[in-house]
């Protein structure tokens, strides 16, 4: 796949208040950045106005490629087993999420109300890495994770990264990607 | 959009797990157990005014599953995983507006029939009654659609949305009720025609709400 994620001199506003402003990237193929700054700073209004979700105050974006998104929001039917929840998005994408590989097999009977936060968003990480969309926007994506799991996050991004795609990726946890460009969101204050 | 609409009609229609309730049914029969009892027996009086009871039972009763009828979905950001797929909200909202139309207006019209006896009126009026009612509810669905997006993210969203759909619903009603009075059907006719500009018209302003407020 070949995916590519540019931003020109992008701002941000939220209310009456400036986000951010002057900000640009480029992310080629296979390419990962990470964005860190403190709460409130605009990562996450950074990440939705990357997947166009939401209108840059100024600027412009350039997307090639499919866009998943990973955020605090998990999009999971709370009232039905797992094995429904996530047959909904497969058949959306296409493609059949390996449960197994997340740990999530015994729990498929489970109602997603009933899982833990860790064992959600495990759920929407095997959503992402079945859909193939090759830019991946990650917005805190080791919360609620334990050791284990962050492991076998990065070794998918990782893989996701061999594989030609694209990884931005906002989170105030340290993060192990090889070769990520660092945007912290403070140097662009307004 | 097959998909979308299973998964809609799973989340409304009544019975299953994660299902809609019969609330909206009962509380139809229950208006008109209740209206006999309220205005007095006279069948004549019944007669004359029963169908106009049906139809405002029939628009309360629209109105309550409007409550979880999008914001429990805008909450866990269904709609912007739609949108990365390049499913569009107003797509979305045309799939959510035939689920809540089939959730509720086949059992109303089945329901009909008995609030119909209970009320006392006759084979021509119940006709009248079910044909207009087959020709408004959509137009209903409809309305209820756009308003629930519109009031998804607010927090007296449910309160406020049953306010907005009555004055909405007036058109319907009129040419609807109306048609139990007049034999030609005209009524029923100009009931239709309003359903189906709302039908048309409703995913488009749904869509653009929930567009607004991802930006609020």
């Amino acid at each position: 796949m070949q995916a590519r994620l540019a931003a020109h001199d992008l701002a941000c506003r939220r209310g009456d208040r400036l986000l951010f402003r002057g900000l640009s990237f480029v992310c080629e193929a296979g390419g990962a950045l990470h964005v860190i700054g403190a709460n409130g700073i605009g990562k996450s209004s950074l990440l939705r106005m990357l997947a166009g979700l939401l209108r840059p105050f100024a600027g412009a974006i350039e997307r090639d490629g499919a866009v998943g998104l990973l955020d605090e929001r998990l999009a999971l039917d709370e009232d039905v087993p797992l094995a429904v929840a996530s047959r909904f998005w497969s058949a959306l994408d296409e493609a059949e999420p390996d449960l197994e590989r997340w740990g999530l097999d015994r729990l498929k009977d489970v109602p997603v109300r009933y899982l833990s936060t860790g064992q959600r968003k495990r759920a929407v990480f095997s959503r992402l890495s079945a859909a193939a969309s090759p830019i991946w926007l990650l917005d805190e994506p080791l919360n609620g994770l334990d050791a284990d799991a962050q492991g076998v996050v990065e070794g998918m991004i990782a893989e996701h990264r061999s594989r030609g795609g694209v990884c931005i990726l906002a989170s105030h946890q340290p993060v192990d990607m090889q070769n990520a460009q660092i945007l912290s969101l403070r140097d662009y204050g307004a | 959009m097959l998909t979308l609409l299973r998964r809609d009609l799973a989340l409304l229609l009544p019975g299953g797990r994660r299902g809609g309730s019969l609330l909206p049914l009962l509380f139809f029969l229950a208006v008109a157990t209740i209206y006999p009892f309220a205005v007095g027996p006279a069948p004549d009086l019944l007669a004359r005014t029963g169908g106009g009871v049906v139809w405002v039972a029939a628009l309360l009763a629209s109105i309550l599953p409007l409550e979880r009828l999008v914001r429990d979905d805008l909450a866990a950001g269904m709609f912007d995983q739609f949108s990365l797929r390049g499913i569009s909200e107003e797509v979305a909202m045309i799939s959510r507006m035939i689920a809540h139309w089939l959730s509720f207006a086949p059992l109303l019209l089945v329901a009909t029939v008995p609030a119909a006896a209970l009320l006392g009126l006759d084979g021509t009026t119940i006709e009248h009654l079910l044909l207009g009612l087959l020709a408004g509810t959509p137009g209903l669905a409809a309305i209820g659609t756009a308003v629930a997006a519109l009031t998804a993210s607010l927090r007296a969203g449910a309160a406020l949305s049953g306010l907005m759909v009555i004055p909405l619903a007036v058109p319907i009603l009129i040419f609807g009720a109306g048609a139990l009075s007049r034999p030609d059907g005209s009524g029923i006719a100009l009931a239709g025609a309003i359903s189906l500009l709302l039908v048309a018209l409703a995913p488009f302003v749904a869509g653009a709400a929930i567009r607004a407020s991802r930006e609020g």
